[in-house]
């Protein structure tokens, strides 16, 4: 029997196949530090696909969209199982949005979005490797060039 | 292709082949023809947020030019940015006094944050080292009127590459044209890499080279940028660079160029380009900085619906 590395949760969702080293960031993203419930996190788990890879399991949450959109451009691999009675009722891999509002804060310190009380918002203008162009300044950046927010 | 009716000019990112063709067209219009009273009774804010002489008063005269009139001010000091109000703000306030706002400002993506805040049309006249589209679209006026063409032309970007906001966005403009591309610059002012990125997703064949002399092929156009000295650290360094990327009627004797070859500048220059290449059939930059007018009249036009 397969041993399982991270136990289950009951009611929740399951973010599985992250790139290992980017498993914090999608913790943050979550901000697992303000829930109250069951929070699993385990990372440098093996991976056939990624060799090693990170999972999140969170007990009494649903994701927004928003959310899914920020996991995407962090983890393009990730999957996400939605999780009722301890059974997966659901499953899907994320999808990498089009434009993003919000993520963190543009690399560019002479950015208007850095000086006034404006949303950063991105386009996305390569899926693989993802690359950003902000919708203000315009430069063109790496989803690692972003302080996330 | 979109009307240009109440459109933003906010990034040459945002114009396809056929829309720059267009506005050039307008351009051509309305330096052949007078529109004494194509704006009359319509009101442009000239707001500069940092100062720059010509590229305000070329907005001024050719709102004038029209019959339109102008309001604004040049310099930060005068305005209630110095009391704290955000620019959207500023922004939201003015577009109640005029029927098109042109922004100068010192942030990158001023103009587009104005633009996504105001129902008026918004042109962008410079936002600091990102876009100036008007100048871009001057920049391609100049190159269409002195070559006839647009299409694959051989051009070399020299100077400054890396801090020249126009150079940059009239290499991404004309990539759309099938240009071939040298950008001739020190190590140190290398145009950025992710325009390099930009223009190999457009699949532009291009070169990087420290010397004029290391171009080969002939060029069609040389378009030059100032180096400027404070981007330098070491001094030393700076007198280097000003004595190689220094262009005379002889560099351009021991060079290859075409008969028809021109040399464009946004000007202002210091000493990159030597006075002698004035009296040259090369030289056309004169003429550029004048092409401002025309230009910008044709956008003004265009945007505020006066023009089809």
């Amino acid at each position: 029997m397969k041993k399982m590395e991270v136990s289950t949760i009951e009611e929740g969702t399951v973010i599985d196949q992250i790139a290992s080293k980017s498993t914090f960031k999608v913790a943050n993203i979550l901000k697992i530090q303000d829930i109250n419930q069951v929070v699993l996190v385990g990372v440098n788990l093996s991976s056939k696909k990624l060799g090693k890879k990170g999972i999140i399991k969170i007990e009494g949450k649903s994701l927004t969209q928003e959310e899914v959109n920020k996991i995407a451009l962090i983890a393009p691999d990730a999957t996400l199982s939605i999780i009722e009675n301890s059974e997966v009722a659901r499953k899907f891999q994320v999808i990498i949005p089009d434009s993003i509002e919000g993520i963190g804060k543009c690399f560019n310190p002479n950015c208007v979005s850095n000086h006034q009380q404006v949303q950063s918002r991105f386009k996305v203008i390569n899926k693989n490797p993802v690359k950003l162009r902000c919708h203000y300044c315009e430069r063109r950046m790496g989803i690692d060039d972003i302080e996330l927010v | 292709m979109r009307s240009l009716k109440d459109r933003d000019i906010i990034s040459i990112l945002d114009f396809t082949k056929e829309e720059i063709s267009y506005v050039l067209d307008l351009s051509k219009r309305m330096e052949e023809e007078e529109h004494i009273n194509l704006l009359k009774g319509k009101l442009l804010a000239n707001l500069f947020f940092e100062p720059s002489t010509r590229t305000r008063l070329s907005f001024e005269v050719a709102m004038k030019r029209l019959g339109g009139e102008v309001i604004g001010f040049d310099e930060l000091g005068t305005t209630s940015t110095v009391k704290g109000e955000s620019l959207r703000d500023s922004v939201k306030i003015i577009e109640g006094y005029c029927d098109i706002i042109v922004l100068r400002h010192f942030l990158e993506g001023a103009s587009r944050l104005t633009a996504d805040s105001v129902s008026i049309p918004v042109i962008n006249a410079g936002d600091g080292a990102s876009q100036h589209p008007t100048q871009t679209f001057l920049d391609l006026y100049t190159i269409k009127n002195t070559k006839g063409v647009l299409e694959d032309l051989s051009v070399g970007f020299f100077g400054d590459l890396k801090y020249g906001r126009t150079a940059h966005s009239l290499a991404i403009a004309l990539a759309q044209f099938n240009a071939r591309m040298y950008f001739i610059s020190p190590p140190s002012l290398r145009i950025p890499k992710d325009y390099l990125e930009e223009l190999e997703a457009r699949n532009v064949t291009y070169k990087e080279v420290e010397s004029i002399y290391d171009v080969n092929e002939e060029l069609d156009i040389l378009y030059c940028t100032r180096i400027q000295k404070e981007r330098f650290a070491d001094p030393v360094e700076y007198e280097k660079v000003r004595g190689v990327y220094k262009l005379t009627k002889s560099v351009l004797d021991e060079i290859k160029v075409k008969s028809d070859f021109k040399i464009l500048h946004p000007l202002p220059r210091v000493d990159e380009m030597d006075e002698s290449l004035d009296s040259t059939n090369y030289a056309v930059y004169f003429q550029q900085a004048h092409s401002g007018v025309p230009v910008r009249e044709a956008l003004l036009g265009a945007v505020l619906g006066a023009l089809q």
